[in-house]
């Protein structure tokens, strides 16, 4: 019989309904935007070499950072680590040939491109919204108002497909397992993407009713978040936080996932605590539904609410501390690889944790009302989504490249890659706590003399992580054309993906698709051979 | 670990299926179409849960202007919740009839059911029209028509919906007692926007 | 004779608890505390500072010891154990960061309740009369008399000045005395409550030396009250996003001492204003 080995390159370009393709276009597109970020960033941090407003424009300025925000997370984040690696791996980790529902898989993807072109045409009709990507009212609604809708109708657009694409992972998780394949024999990132899809599912909505009303403000003249006509502009923060709070863990939760795949194959042990890194995801997404008013300390909410806020976000830390405790644990004794996909994984564990520390501190209501919209945010949040996410992104790009490609990629400029990343990282960011915590707030175009040297530190840190993505785009671009071949399974790794060819056929496996109940079941060697290395010959050849 | 190899029934290469070329390739799985609708249903819900949550909000916190124009009349929404519940029901007598095969009962039922629905959004308009109070009044006019405004949009989705579901139903086989996916989809749409407007009744006119 | 790994992480752990103490009581990171709350922020920073340090440079030790000491050989194909878990030491590593946490949370409660962050806001704003009525189904109270929240104390004695808020400044008005100024001067060592109202947009009022910040929302006032206890200019400094010139959205506060702070009223109270002599040839 005659089944497609290798998936034509036009498919990329349509619409295909194969997940895998799907995935590769979320990763690609997603990535194109992180560079159109990356490049807003740079004009942020080209702004603030100097005290005074002199690079662009004020509202220039505004715009830039509204744009930022938005592609950042909206355009990047969410769809490449939801995206791009849940479509490509959870059929894999279910044993299905595909999601539940590929045709929605495919206008989900579809809804991404028009949406991110919109909001960056923007900027060229009349002005992108300029009141930051909370669109607090009544700025967003005194601004001038064409970007801004345009805004509101791009986030809508990106949240109906990030509900789409979380419709069909709650389906494919829950319905398409292979037979004899159950619930608590999934790889960790099948429980990540759950619960991520879980909190998509109840929460974005809440934010497409909040810029649908706010839409409302703006164009029929009704009041809801207008002071001037009635309305209360706290009502819209509380929708608004009700999802950009769990949206930190739409975001984290999927590179959780990445993580707890990456770590036990390169070092050659089982996922330490599979049953705690369950519970604590689960802890995770609950209480990630109520603790969005701690983003609101001091926008006079009432003291009860301030004091609950606290609380339960406090509270978080403990699961989450829980799943970092489990992958130190992991890691220990182990027999580590030093590739790049493992060393960015741990720059993810060193900059989460820093990160979830002054978390945990900004929980504290006292010290919130001094740190609150200050640089300590913006040093914290980046520490969590970029120091977090966004590393596991390029740790788990360098582990499944070659299942995606074929090719391996080379380790010398991914390990340089993974280098420059962590310091260009560390000096941007890590600065900019003592920026905060000394009085200077966020987006701002310009500043207090006092903080020149330390903003300049903190532009070449930049400097530094955009030089950073150059081996990264060499690599990926050479290996993809000449790279060496990778074989089916370069990391010896027992879960489903890597048996079967790389890249993988149309249906993933060209026989039955393989059972496999203990995902990370290395280690126990008694023979010098490593006996995973027998039993993942044994699979392989199953699926195969 | 276990590497259970079951028998190839659900591969491409399956002769069973070799004679149905043009099936689509990804579509030899179980069928969890509805389940899926059921999911975008709890995300439609929350939608109008941050609608009656800032309601709420603002009931409880933002008092009205003093010469504020905020009365609504029971008797026509309470009508139309009863046009609303009583199309619920017609449309399970719909689903009843399509079970026993009584296509030609089924469509009947479905286009009362469309016809209840037509008649809620008249009587809906007709209160739009007769109301002391515009859009943009005050913050309880405002959140009135942007709530029962989002409703009637899945009304009339619904309403749409039912009508595709009848002229689909008029087509031999289309829908049989056992495969009948868009008819369930439509039937379980229609219920719940029937329980939305339940809630939305209780908050907006008896609260 | 090797000493014992545990004897080892012992000593490691009671170096690791000096090191953070050390460092969270001895490296000052935040500006000069000139405001009573500034200190009790201050020590609540110092025990999260400690906490931190102590908690960053131990998980960073642990995964610089396990990249260095557990990494792969060349030629060393084996797999490490395949230990799965281990019940015991989850249940440590659970329950003692939530003891932590709980404490903590206690700790930060208190500190904030001595800022006077749980007060009842209102108890010295007369609620409407019960005869005014309000057309609201739900019948809440005005919203411009409400106060809706911020850090307040129970006492009532406070000097107040209002503060209103407006792209892109900042006017303070001194009811007591009737006038307005473009500069916040306070008396040291005397409680005074700031009533914040915005004109447009919301804003927030941030005093990086007093520790405090208050957003200034339109139609929903707040209040900030505190003891300013160091001479001097502060900066005050808009924390949220305004519109084009929020960076440029600054003030001054003046702490001056009591006596010359009564003069600085006396000067510039109406009355006063009227018989100095460059004003009554304008007026």
């Amino acid at each position: 019989m005659d089944v497609q080995h290798h998936t034509p390159w036009h498919e990329y370009f349509g619409f295909s309904l194969d997940h895998k393709v799907i995935g590769i276009q979320y990763l690609v597109t997603g990535f194109f935007f992180y560079l159109v970020g990356g490049a807003l960033a740079g004009m942020i941090r080209v702004e603030l070499v100097t005290p005074l407003s002199d690079f662009m424009a004020r509202d220039t300025y505004n715009q830039v950072l509204t744009l930022h925000g938005t592609i950042m997370i909206f355009l990047w984040i969410v769809p490449v680590v939801n995206g791009a690696f849940g479509n490509y791996l959870v059929p894999f980790y279910v044993g299905a040939r595909d999601m539940a529902f590929p045709r929605l898989n495919a206008v989900a993807f579809w809804m991404l491109p028009p949406a991110g072109f919109l909001l960056l045409s923007s900027y060229f009709i009349g002005g992108a919204a300029q009141s930051g990507w909370t669109a607090y009212p009544p700025l967003s609604i005194t601004t001038p108002a064409v970007g801004q809708i345009i805004w509101i109708i791009s986030v809508l657009l990106l949240g109906g497909s990030s509900i789409f694409g979380a419709v069909n992972f709650i389906a494919t998780i829950l319905k398409l397992r292979r037979p004899g394949l159950g619930l608590f024999q999934l790889p960790m990132f099948c429980w990540a993407m759950l619960g991520t899809s879980v909190l998509v599912v109840l929460a974005t909505p809440v934010l497409a009713g909040a810029l649908i009303l706010l839409s409302m403000d703006i164009v029929a003249g009704t009041g809801f978040f207008n002071p001037a006509l009635g309305g209360n502009a706290v009502v819209y923060q509380h929708l608004f936080w009700f999802y950009s709070h769990p949206a930190v863990y739409i975001m984290v939760l999927p590179a959780f996932g990445l993580v707890s795949e990456i770590l036990p194959i390169h070092a050659r042990k089982p996922l330490f605590g599979y049953r705690s890194m369950i519970y604590s995801i689960l802890g995770i997404v609950f209480l990630g539904l109520i603790v969005w008013a701690h983003h609101m300390f001091t926008s006079g909410t009432p003291p009860w609410m301030r004091l609950f806020f606290t609380i339960a976000t406090a509270i978080i830390a403990v699961p989450t501390g829980i799943k970092f405790f489990n992958w130190l644990a992991t890691l220990w004794q182990g027999k580590l690889a030093l590739n790049s996909a493992l060393l960015f994984c741990c720059g993810f564990i060193f900059n989460f944790v820093f990160g979830g520390i002054t978390g945990v501190a900004l929980a504290q209501v006292p010290f919130d009302v001094h740190v609150h919209d200050t640089y300590f945010v913006v040093a914290h949040f980046h520490y969590i989504v970029f120091g977090g996410t966004v590393f596991v992104i390029f740790a788990a790009i360098y582990h499944w490249f070659p299942k995606m490609s074929g090719r391996l990629l080379n380790e010398h400029l991914g390990r340089l890659h993974c280098l420059l990343s962590f310091l260009g990282f560390n000096i941007c960011f890590f600065p900019q706590h003592w920026l905060g915590l000394n009085g200077m707030p966020r987006r701002v175009a310009e500043y207090d003399p006092q903080f020149q040297l330390v903003n300049q530190i903190s532009s070449v840190g930049a400097l530094l992580l955009a030089i950073s993505t150059l081996p990264f785009l060499v690599n990926v671009l050479w290996s993809a054309w000449k790279g060496a071949p990778a074989g089916d399974n370069p990391w010896r790794a027992c879960t489903t993906e890597w048996l079967t060819s790389s890249p993988p056929p149309v249906e993933n496996w060209l026989r039955e698709a393989p059972l496999v109940t203990e995902p990370y079941d290395y280690g126990s060697a008694e023979d010098a051979m490593s006996v995973t290395t027998v039993r993942g010959r044994e699979l392989w050849s199953a699926g195969r | 670990m276990t590497i259970l190899t079951q028998r190839p029934t659900t591969r491409l290469s399956d002769p069973q299926q070799e004679d149905q070329p043009q099936a689509p390739a990804h579509a030899h799985h179980p069928d969890v179409r509805l389940f899926g609708l059921i999911i975008f249903l709890v995300a439609d819900g929350m939608t109008f849960a941050g609608f009656f949550a800032a309601y709420l909000t603002y009931r409880a916190v933002n008092p009205l202007p003093v010469n504020a124009e905020y009365e609504l009349e029971l008797l026509l929404p309470a009508v139309n919740t009863l046009v609303l519940l009583v199309s619920s029901l017609t449309f399970h007598r719909g689903s009843k009839a399509l079970m026993a095969s009584r296509m030609s009962t089924c469509r009947g039922w479905l286009l009362l059911t469309a016809a209840l629905g037509a008649a809620f959004m008249a009587g809906q308009m007709w209160e739009y029209f007769h109301l002391p109070f515009g859009l943009t009044d005050n913050l309880f006019a405002s959140t009135f028509y942007a709530l029962t405004g989002f409703h009637g949009l899945h009304v009339t989705l619904g309403a749409m919906m039912i009508l595709i579901v009848w002229w689909q139903a008029g087509r031999q086989g289309y829908f049989t007692a056992e495969s009948h996916f868009g008819f369930e989809a439509a039937e379980l749409y229609w219920h719940f926007v029937d329980g939305v407007w339940v809630v939305l009744f209780a908050l907006l006119y008896l609260l | 004779m090797p000493i014992p790994a545990s004897v080892l992480t012992l000593a490691a752990g009671i170096l690791l608890a000096l090191i953070s103490l050390w460092v969270g009581q001895n490296i000052n990171l935040m500006p000069v505390a000139a405001a009573d709350d500034a200190t009790t922020v201050d020590a609540l920073f110092k025990v999260l500072f400690s906490l931190g340090v102590g908690l960053l440079l131990g998980i960073t030790a642990m995964l610089v010891v396990a990249l260095v000491q557990f990494r792969r050989r060349p030629g060393d194909h084996l797999d490490g154990p395949a230990v799965e878990g281990n019940l015991p030491l989850e249940i440590f590593w659970t329950a003692v960061p939530a003891i932590v946490i709980l404490i903590l949370g206690v700790y930060s409660y208190d500190i904030y309740a001595r800022m006077g962050g749980m007060a009842d806001f209102n108890h010295h704003t007369s609620m409407p009369p019960p005869e005014v009525e309000q057309a609201s189904l739900g019948n809440p109270a005005d919203p411009e008399t409400v106060i809706w929240g911020g850090i307040d104390r129970a006492e009532g004695m406070a000097f107040p000045v209002e503060v209103t808020a407006m792209q892109f400044a900042f006017i303070f008005h001194y009811p007591q005395q009737n006038f307005t100024t473009g500069e916040l001067h306070l008396p040291m060592g005397q409680p005074v409550e700031l009533q914040l109202k915005s004109n447009d947009v919301i804003h927030a009022f941030w005093v990086p030396e007093f520790r405090l910040k208050q957003d200034v929302i339109p139609g929903q006032p707040t209040v900030l009250s505190f003891t300013a206890n160091r001479q001097g200019d502060y900066d005050i400094i808009c924390a949220e996003l305004c519109g084009p010139y929020h960076g440029g959205m600054r003030s001054k506060v003046v702490v001056e001492d009591p006596q010359s702070f009564e003069e600085w009223l006396i000067r510039n109270t109406p009355a006063t204003v009227a018989t100095a002599p460059d004003s009554s040839r304008t007026a």
